[in-house]
Formats: C-alpha cells, structure tokens, sequence
C-alpha cells in the first residue's frame, strides 16, 4: 500500500463527482451531518446503526455487510471513497472496517469534510440513486483487527501504540473533549504503550502529513519498526486513522487496531493500566 | 457514542458540577459563524478535540481543570487563538472574533 492507492485529494473527487465506478460514502461522527449536506452522489453510512451489531458489541456479520452495500448501490469493483467529518476518524474507521472484509479499492478522501468545507467547496441535499447490487464480502480478515487477549500478551513484546491525547492517556481526561467526561471505565492507558496521539499524523486542516514527517514521528515515540504493532484508542475510531498512516501510507505489514480500545480495556477485570504520562512497565 | 455535534453536546442531563465546560460564540463583524471548526488545545499544544460551530456559532468543550488553547479555523479567515482556564463545575465562556 502506498499514499498513491489509498489517499486522493479534493481535485480528484472534483473530477470523479460523476463517474458511476466512483461510490463517495460519507462517515461522521455526528450521523446527522450528511443531511444537512454531502458531496455530491454521495452515500451515507451510520456507523452506529449501519456498521455494528445491535445488541452485542461487536461489528455486523458478513452476510449483513453484503445486505448494507448491496442495498446501498455498491459493487465488489467500485473505487470506494470515504470522507466525513472529525479529521476523517470515522471515515479511517469505515476504510479500516472496508478493509477488514476485504473490499478491494478504498480510498480516503485527504482532509476529509473539514478540508472540503474550508475550500467552500459544493454540498448537496439531494439524496443519491444507486441501483441494487449483489454485492459479496470476504471473511473478516484478523490480520488487521486485534482483541483483548492479543492485546495483554503483546506488553512489553509488541509495539502498543495509544493514539488518544496526552490527557486521556495520563488518565486526567477519560473521552476527547468534545464529550461529557463522566464514563464508566478506569482512567489510564495499558503498559508499556507509547502515546502517540492521532493528530500528530495530521494537519490542521486535516490532512495527512508526508511520509518522511509520519516516518519521524512514530520513530521519536519509540516505535520498533522491526516489530509488530497494536494502536488503540477509546472506541477504535482514532486508531483506525493511525491504522491508516502505519498500514497504508507507510506500508508497515503487521499492524492491528484494536476495536475493543479503551472502553474495553478500562472496564475489564484483572488487567493492569497505568496512569501518568510515561508508558509503564511490563 | 462519540458524536461531534455541530456546537458540541448538549448540557441537559449532564451534572455540571463534575465538569470543566468551556463553550463559546464565533463571530465575525458581530455575526455568528455557522461552520466554523473549534478545536481544544492542552498545554503542550496537543489536539484534544474539535467540534464544528452550530447555526448560532456555539461550541462546546469539556475539559478538565487547567489552562488550555481554543483555536478557530473558518472559511476565508486566519487562524485565532485563545488561552482559556478551565475548573471543575465552572462553565468558562471564551468569545472568539473572526
């Protein structure tokens, strides 16, 4: 994979805006957002309702993926392209999840939505028409996609990478921010994890930064390129976007994200966390 | 759930008292900015959130207690920062001008 396959910039989705093998799928955080304005021809996906199971916790199944995209007007060999809002978190998210059933051609919109708005590029109401397909997905691949029982035995042998802010991982704020902060789970981050927060991957405006500037900033944190490595958030959405930077831009083979992330580990019995702004010991 | 709501979440049914709220207005000639995106800086400069303004310029953040940056990005204007202090069951206004 390479920055060339995976990301595209605002001019080419301009340019593709009618090219019916380009499918745009907007992902946001708020999942209202698309309807209150779109790229054009773009499909939407609610990633609460959408893309997980609704009543455990986990991703839907296979069979219910085809349903979505089928029904949503996309085929195995259309170029996917997914933006949203966020800093694209929760268009990484989709891209990952894409991935994880094993559509072939994805691609991120560079600076996602923010980006789009800030250029005062067009957005749309009206709602997009796409025929049925039939569409068929691959078993969930687990090479990208890592679960809590993987994640106690790689402290202190893989490379963990948590990918929240400095304060939720010292364990002085427990969600970003933008969110209430009274939440169930313990404060903290899991061991011997370096904290290397999302938004260093990326500017201001969202877009991601070059390779050589990404290849820096995980090698000062500490990262053992020569090791495998797990990245982590709260929900699995901001580490989907490092996810991206480490798999995709800069190639790296064996990297998971973590879905489970901190509202797992910080609700789990048993497991150590450490609070404070150095990684911990195994 | 982890919804970046156009000017931020709302305070009904949160407890106040347990939270360091920062919120504000984005104007711009005295009008309020729709669309503009707020983002929460902490005392390193380190990304901490970011939510867009609501049709009235609101956003709202919570923090925890301690100083941080709000910096403002919106269309056809430059960037602004502002230092605001944040304690626990004190709602911290911040108006920001465009």
């Amino acid at each position: 994979m390479s920055r060339e396959t995976t990301l595209v910039n605002a001019d080419w989705v301009q340019q593709h805006l009618d090219d019916p093998k380009v499918v745009l799928v907007e992902v946001d955080e708020d999942t209202n957002a698309y309807d209150k304005g779109h790229l054009k021809g773009a499909i939407k996906l609610d990633w609460t309702k959408d893309l997980q199971d609704q009543v455990r916790r986990d991703f839907v199944s296979k069979a219910e993926f085809e349903r979505l995209l089928s029904e949503r007007g996309v085929a195995n060999d259309d170029t996917v392209v997914l933006y949203g809002g966020n800093n694209n978190w929760f268009a990484a998210y989709a891209y990952w999840y894409f991935k994880l059933y094993g559509h072939d051609d994805v691609k991120l919109l560079d600076g996602g939505r923010k980006k789009w708005e800030l250029e005062s590029r067009e957005l749309t109401e009206e709602l997009p028409k796409r025929e049925q397909t039939s569409y068929t997905a691959k078993e969930q691949d687990k090479n990208i996609r890592a679960f809590r029982d993987e994640v106690e035995q790689a402290i202190g042998a893989k490379n963990l990478v948590d990918v929240r802010s400095p304060d939720e991982f010292a364990g002085r704020l427990l969600a970003p921010a933008h969110l209430p902060q009274e939440q169930a789970q313990r404060a903290g981050h899991i061991p011997t994890a370096a904290n290397v927060p999302w938004s260093k991957a990326a500017n201001d405006d969202g877009t991601f930064k070059s390779d050589d500037e990404l290849k820096k900033i995980y090698t000062d944190a500490g990262l053992d390129w020569g090791k495998d490595t797990i990245a982590y958030c709260r929900i699995g959405e901001r580490s989907s976007h490092t996810w991206f930077v480490l798999h995709e831009l800069l190639g790296e083979q064996n990297v998971k994200n973590y879905d489970g992330s901190w509202t797992e580990w910080g609700s789990l019995v048993g497991v150590p966390v450490v609070l404070g702004d150095e990684p911990g010991e195994a | 759930m982890c919804g970046a709501t156009e000017g931020g979440v709302s305070l009904e049914g949160v407890d106040v008292a347990k939270e360091s709220v920062i919120q504000g207005v984005v104007k711009r000639d005295d009008q309020p900015v729709a669309g503009a995106y707020v983002r929460l800086l902490d005392r390193s400069g380190e990304f901490t959130a970011e939510v867009p303004t609501s049709a009235t310029g609101h956003f709202r953040f919570f923090a925890a207690p301690g100083e941080w940056t709000v910096r403002t990005l919106a269309p056809r204007a430059d960037v602004v920062d502002r230092t605001v202090v944040a304690q626990q069951g004190v709602v911290a206004e911040v108006a920001v001008a465009i």
